[in-house]
Formats: C-alpha cells, structure tokens, sequence
C-alpha cells in the first residue's frame, strides 16, 4: 500500500483550518477596504502577515494615520504568542529541519496551524508543516479577496454585520479557557476593564497603544498574582 | 505614509516574531514570572482588542451589542470559532433588519 506523502497529510489536516480561515478572512478583507485600503493591499497584508489580530489591529493603525513605531510594538505585543508556540514546536522537529526550511516554515506559524503541528504524533517534518501552512494560507489570502472585493457589493446591512466577525472569533478563543481557569477569567476581565477605561476616560491614547498597555499590564497582574507553573503553562 | 511601509513593517515584524525562536533558539525559559507572562499575553491583549471595540465595530450599537451577547452565549458553551463569529454576525444583521436599524 502506497503511503500518502507527508506534504498531503499536512494538506489535509490544513483543510478544517481554510475553512475556518476562509470566513473570518472574508470579515477582514471587508474591514480593510471599508477602512480604506485598496483590494491589493488588503490581499499582500494577509499573504505577508497570516495573522488575524495583528492584521485587524493593524489596519486601525494604519486608518488612524499611526506611526510606525506604534506598528511595529502593536505587532509585536499582538503577536508574541508566536514566540512561545514557536519556541514549542522548535523541540519537536526532526533532523530533515535544517536551517534554511526553519527559516521558511516559520513564516506560517499561528495559532491553529500551531495547535495542529504541536498536536501531531511524533515528530514534525518540512514537508507536513509546508502542506499544512500552503493550504491553510490559500483559504486566509483567497477570503481576504472575496471579502475585499464583494465587501461594496454586499448590501450594506450584511457588511456592516460582517464586521463583528473577526470579534467574535476572539471571544470564541477567550471566553472557553476564561470559563474554566479563573486566574485567566482574572486577566479577560482586567485587560477588558482597562481597555475600556483608557477608551472613555483617556481618548487621546490610540487603539493600538492602548491595546499594548492594557494587554501588558493585564498579564503582568495576571503573572504576579496568579504565576503558573510548568504543567499549567502547557495547557 | 506609503501604506507599503506599514505593510513591510507590519509583516517584518511578525515574521521576525516567530523566525528567531524557531530557528535559533535552543535553551528552555525557566522563569516562572517570565512563562507565567507570556502565558497570559494573549488572553489579554485579545480581551483588550475585544472590548470596547467590538460595540463599534458594526456602525450600530445595538447590532453589535446583539451581536456580542450571541457570541459571549455561543463561547461559554465552547462552540467552535466558526459558528460562535459566523452567528455574532448572523444576531447583529437580524436585529439591524428586525428593528429598522441598518437598510438592507
């Protein structure tokens, strides 16, 4: 019996993750052109980036006329989880991952292309990490477009609904763990009530720095009063 | 500003992010308040993207209350990603339509 390659095997475990990607891109290719990007632009930042967060944080930076700085550390606090996953998945490849395809592959690292690889037995090659990232990245870029480009077609009731897409995919990842864990319901609700002062009471300060305070000071709070310790942490 | 430059800068960064520990890193962080931080960075900087922005985020703030309150509901019982975003969006079109808000 002839054994599937390991590129398809990634293909296929890519194939739920599209589908997903699929619809919460088409709410961020709507977003970014309403926020007045051209269908391109909206198209190379989610071939270039491959992150949900960042990406919609990044197109309010950019809306707002911010500097680059503040790009670069929103980027940079929004998307640090990817050091963490990064930094898991490096002790699980194996010996055919050499530098060069490390250097590729870690391109395509978010958060469920991360929780499929981790969650695979045995060890991690290129080539199912490659199949698993090609598919994945054509349902984000392919979204991004139809929704970018349909998004002034759309009747206005349906894209202004579409907004809260991308919203509700992060309430989707907070409120579960936030449920169960009450060192996490803790920092959800410290980060919330932080964001929302700075918001109403201190205007002047950007969606994005705001962002990176609230989220910092929410999880310094979270690590002093509630530190974790080795098998939480892995959770 | 050149969009293209938030663009590089944007997907530099993020690209840098998850390349240096993947590619170079080799040793295990043994500080617990260090693990314990980067643990919690995402919850929160996704609940404080979330909140408030997400009552803004439909142009009405009644859809998008709806919209919250369905996908709060729809999390707690821990529905996959697609269907709790898919039906936030589903609850605030309904009530745009339903209450007049939003021409369709």
């Amino acid at each position: 019996m002839k054994k599937r390659s390991e590129f398809l095997n990634g293909a296929v475990s890519g194939i739920p993750i599209a589908l997903g990607y699929l619809s919460v891109s088409f709410g961020f290719g709507i977003m970014a052109v309403s926020a007045g990007l051209t269908l391109f632009e909206a198209f190379m930042i989610s071939l270039t980036n491959l992150t949900s967060a960042g990406q919609a944080q990044g197109v309010l930076v950019i809306a707002s006329g911010g500097t680059l700085i503040e790009m670069a550390l929103v980027q940079l606090v929004i998307n640090i989880r990817y050091s963490l996953m990064a930094l898991s998945l490096s002790q699980k490849l194996d010996k055919s991952f050499t530098f060069p395809h490390r250097l590729l592959a870690a391109y395509g690292i978010t958060d469920e292309i991360f929780a499929v690889c981790s969650t695979k037995e045995g060890t991690l090659s290129p080539s199912y990490m490659y199949g698993v990232i090609t598919v994945s990245t054509a349902g984000w870029v392919l979204g991004t477009f139809l929704g970018g480009a349909a998004g002034e077609l759309l009747p206005k009731a349906i894209s202004s609904a579409l907004g809260i897409v991308l919203y509700g995919m992060f309430i989707a990842i907070i409120i579960p763990p936030a449920g169960k864990h009450k060192n996490i319901l803790f920092v959800v609700a410290a980060a919330a009530a932080m964001s929302t002062a700075v918001h109403y009471l201190l205007p002047s300060v950007s969606g994005g720095f705001s962002v990176i305070l609230c989220g910092i000071a929410a999880s310094v709070l979270g690590a002093l009063i509630f530190p974790q310790k080795d098998e939480e942490a892995e959770k | 500003m050149s969009i293209a430059i938030y663009i590089l800068v944007m997907a530099g960064v993020t690209y840098i992010i998850r390349m240096v520990p993947f590619a170079f890193f080799r040793k295990k962080i043994n500080s617990v308040f260090l693990k314990s931080l980067l643990y919690y960075v995402p919850y929160a900087v996704l609940s404080a993207m979330t909140i408030p922005a997400i009552f803004y985020s439909t142009g009405n703030i009644y859809t998008a209350i709806a919209g919250t309150v369905v996908a709060l509901i729809l999390a707690y019982f821990d529905l996959p990603l697609i269907v709790v975003a898919l039906s936030a969006s589903a609850a605030a079109f309904i009530i745009g339509i339903v209450f007049g808000i939003v021409p369709l």
